[in-house]
């Protein structure tokens, strides 16, 4: 195997595990069939969700908007195949609780007919910003499983200098295998991908990062590089630890540098891209085929064949798992990405979407043992790659002191599952910062929630008082009006009677504003004759009680 | 098809507190025997009365305190203390000795803090404490070596001593037991004798190996070897031995530097009673112990100063126990004040409320 010459970094903790890639890497990728109906979830990625364009009964050609990024941090979602669209419902879609979310339903039409697309083959000489445009238009997000939208992540934004673009083709979880195969297999694509990133964020250098248990994939992309003789994109040999595809740690192995828990890459000046992203890209920008299909990897003891399939998104996984001979009888768990930090899916009727790079059928005979008391050995903290204290979060997470927790940085996990892999008593530990971390996110919501009812009700409370002092204000002044009047009025009289001379315009206002006293009194009576009413029948209702 | 769900990492978990104990209870098997060898059947007589007591004891509380019994049990770890005590007490120890200092580790130095994990101290260490404080007399019963002009007990003479203190009828109380040579030197240099006259006296000279005491130096020397083999197979951490290891070599060599007759030299520090034993198997029980990196650094060299400091200056011959104690007492702040930096975080910033003020809020 040919190891770099450059020099690596280590970062702190992590382990090395039983790799179980080589049992899907035999085969070569197969296309999976054209599925008769193709479930489309809206929202496949971090961020908003895009604005549906299309209604129950239209017909659409693949590669067709289906629904449009919205906001900034959003993605457009095509139609991965030509037909018509049949059903826009909530339906169930992969998430570890098992939620339902809007879908577009294709029935596909067997003809798998494009748009008009219109590749680019000159994209050096289109501006970066027009080059994100098309990576926006065409609805790409990360593949390596978080679908961050990949147009907000390549724009860095008038101040970040990007010194070094990594292409992380680690791939350190166990199990998985898409992108091992898709460098094996796209490797021009992947460098081509490689050099759009690098331009359209003006990186001076290009590092694919691959872990040492690829050699075939490190050996392609190599063959590619040297063939187009390009000098600022290396292939750099990783060593196989988990999690060495952890974006901050896989910095930290190139550069020695470490993302500030608060930042950016970009802070220190780096970008980091998953292979297939770039893959992605480059059918984007040079194919303009927006992203409407993934390498999956179909692996695990409880499926008959293993092996990577290039999925149309929007394929229901059980007709994956037939393509690839079914289940064996000992099937326990359907997991969608890798043994460390996949989640269980609880049926197999649910759609492949951008972030789905595995479907692992594990057989494992569950290991119920009940958890012990920590015996305080400290083995989660020598593997813990954010050099955190997993026990002392631990202790903390289970007595509910969320302040404390967070003091010491449990939102620097990053939820790899090392500790909880490493430790003796078998505590479920990652479990444990989940839950304290949606706590802490539920009191803040509720906090925000508060504080804005808090700021609401002191709105409104100001709003009483302001009314309040107003009426006084004009409460004050009607009388001291009055007043004034009143001794206007005797003024008046006074010189009347003096004179004894009526004013006739005087006495009208006089008899007018006797004709409104008498009104009033009028009503009062009236008021109080119905409170007395209302008073009376109250009681006899009482004692018919 | 439907299918059952759990939370990642999905992968089985390797380890378990139970093979933890198991492994460091096989390691202590080479220098166990080698104790027996030299020292008599009273060693294996001490361990399986302990063993009894302990498990006896340790099932007891658990059904006290309504926890399943079968895990806890099994664990190892109530057998552990159980061996940890027995090797540190007098061979011909009575066996209600053992079994007061056995029942005291387990009921109260572990169970009443909250059973396995949740004791501060080391039970088997505040087991030791309490008979030797109590009953010091009785913790003088250490019997010498196998050596050319003696012959040990035999194995039923041995039951017939702890068990009901009957001397076989040839012997005298001071034909078979004597004390060790850690006691010996401390006393002779009190009575004015140099070092080297003490390892050449013509009564106490034989009791003296080649490196430490002798016997001792062999228990030790396989302690050394499997503590070693644990730290190297990550069962233990190497830091604690480390450090108590250290800090010893640096005093030790220091006063013996000063003045070589009246300071005992590094090797025979490091070879004379329980010393390998405390600084693999005692001293590194993880409950008790810090946790950081540098805390685990700082315990053990702690440790190692308290046991010089107690050996040299103290009135009890050895200090493991009294060392070890001390240091858990400290393991909880020197875990705070050597926490981690966190990845991408500039420098470790101590949580504002720690110990335990919460309750305020």
């Amino acid at each position: 195997m040919s190891l770099n010459s450059r020099h690596l970094w280590h970062f702190h903790g992590g382990l090395k595990l039983p790799s179980n890639k080589a049992v899907s890497t035999i085969k070569p990728i197969t296309r999976a069939l054209l599925p008769k109906r193709l479930v489309i979830p809206v929202q496949q990625h971090i961020g908003e969700a895009g604005k549906l364009l299309v209604k129950v009964g239209d017909s659409v050609l693949k590669g067709q908007v289906l629904a449009q990024a919205s906001s900034y941090v959003s993605a457009s979602i095509h139609a991965p195949s030509s037909g018509k669209v049949v059903e826009i419902e909530e339906l169930p879609v992969p998430h570890p609780s098992g939620l339902s979310a809007l879908s577009v339903v294709i029935e596909t039409d067997g003809e798998d007919k494009w748009i008009e697309l219109s590749p680019l083959h000159h994209p050096n000489t289109k501006s970066p910003t027009e080059l994100r445009q098309l990576i926006r238009q065409a609805g790409i997000v990360g593949l390596g499983g978080a679908a961050f939208p990949t147009a907000v992540k390549v724009n860095t934004g008038p101040h970040a200098e990007i010194d070094t673009l990594i292409i992380n083709g680690a791939e350190c979880e166990p199990s998985i295998s898409c992108d091992d195969m898709l460098m094996r297999h796209y490797a021009s694509e992947v460098i081509s991908g490689c050099g759009l990133i690098q331009y359209i964020v003006s990186a001076k250098h290009c590092l694919i990062a691959i872990e040492d248990n690829k050699p075939e994939a490190i050996a392609a992309l190599r063959a590619v590089i040297t063939e187009k003789a390009l000098h600022t994109i290396e292939v750099v040999v990783v060593p196989t630890i988990y999690p060495t595809g952890g974006e901050k740690q896989l910095i930290k192995v190139l550069s020695n540098k470490e993302v500030p828990s608060d930042g950016f890459p970009s802070d220190i000046g780096v970008l980091v891209q998953n292979v297939g992203t770039a893959v992605a890209i480059h059918k984007a920008i040079c194919l303009g085929e927006p992203l409407i299909s993934r390498i999956v990897t179909i692996t695990g003891e409880g499926v008959q064949q293993a092996h990577n399939m290039e999925v149309l998104i929007g394929t229901p996984m059980s007709e994956l798992i037939e393509q690839s001979g079914g289940y064996h009888d000992d099937a326990a768990k359907l997991i969608m990405g890798g043994p460390m930090m996949g989640f269980t899916l609880q049926t197999d009727h649910l759609p492949v979407t951008k972030a789905c790079n595995c479907l692992l059928v594990s057989n494992a005979a569950e290991q119920t043992a009940d958890a012990m008391p920590c015996i305080r050995c400290g083995a989660c903290a020598t593997v813990c790659p954010a050099q955190l204290l997993p026990q002392q979060l631990y202790w903390h997470a289970s007595s509910k002191n969320f302040d404390l927790v967070q003091e010491y940085h449990l939102f620097d996990c990053i939820e790899c599952g090392c500790c909880n892999h490493v430790c003796p008593s078998q505590i479920p530990l990652v479990q444990y910062y989940r839950f304290a971390k949606t706590e802490i996110w539920n009191q803040e919501r509720d906090r925000i929630k508060s504080d804005h009812a808090r700021i609401r009700h002191e709105f409104r409370q100001q709003r009483l008082d302001r009314e309040k002092k107003e009426r006084d204000e004009k409460l004050r002044k009607k009388k001291e009006l009055l007043a004034k009047k009143k001794i206007a009025e005797a003024e008046t009289k006074k010189t009347a009677d003096e004179t004894t001379e009526i004013d006739p315009k005087k006495a009208a206002i006089e008899a007018a504003m006797q004709r409104v006293k008498d009104k009033k009194s009028a009503q009062q009576t009236a008021t109080t004759n119905l409170t007395s009413a209302t008073e009376s029948s109250n009681e006899k209702s009482t004692q018919e009680q | 098809m439907q299918f059952k769900t759990a939370t990642s990492p999905h992968l089985a978990q390797q380890n378990s507190v139970q093979s933890v104990m198991y492994k460091v209870l096989l390691a202590m098997l080479p220098g166990t025997i080698a104790m027996i060898v030299f020292f008599g059947w009273g060693v294996l007589v001490n361990i399986i009365l302990a063993s009894v007591v302990a498990l006896s004891c340790e099932a007891l509380m658990l059904l006290l305190r309504k926890r399943p019994l079968k895990p806890y049990l099994l664990d190892g770890s109530a057998l552990l203390t159980a061996t940890l005590l027995a090797l540190a007490l007098p061979q011909l120890a009575p066996w209600w000795l053992t079994l007061i200092g056995t029942a005291f580790a387990i009921i109260v130095a572990k169970h009443l803090y909250g059973g396995l994990g949740f004791n501060p101290f080391n039970p088997a260490m505040v087991g030791y404490i309490v008979v030797i404080i109590s009953f010091p007399r009785e913790m003088t019963q250490w019997v010498p070596p196998l050596l050319d002009d003696y012959t040990l007990l035999t194995f039923s003479e041995t039951l017939r001593v702890i068990f009901h203190g009957e001397l076989p009828l040839t012997y005298g109380w001071d034909a078979i037991t004597m004390a060790t040579p850690l006691d010996t030197v401390k006393t002779q240099l009190g009575l004015e004798l140099s070092i080297n006259e003490i390892e050449n006296h013509k009564e106490y000279g034989s009791m003296f190996g080649a490196i430490g005491g002798f016997g001792w130096e062999w228990a030790n020397g396989l302690f050394l070897m499997t503590g070693l083999y644990l730290c190297i197979k990550r069962i233990i951490d190497w830091r604690i031995p480390a450090g108590i290891i250290a800090a010893i070599l640096v005093l030790s060599n220091l006063f013996a530097l000063y003045d070589y007759a009246s300071f005992t030299p590094p090797t025979f520090h490091l070879f004379s009673g329980g010393f390998m034993l405390g600084a693999f198997f005692i001293a590194t029980d993880p409950v008790t112990a810090a946790t950081t990196t540098k805390g685990r650094w700082l315990y053990g060299a702690g440790i190692g100063i308290f046991i010089y400091i107690i050996r040299t200056w103290g009135s009890y011959p050895d200090g493991i126990a009294f060392a070890v104690i001390l240091m858990n007492m400290a393991a909880p702040l020197l875990d705070y004040y050597t926490m981690p930096r966190a990845f991408g975080h500039r420098w470790n910033e101590f949580p504002h409320h720690h110990l335990g003020d919460k309750d305020e809020e």
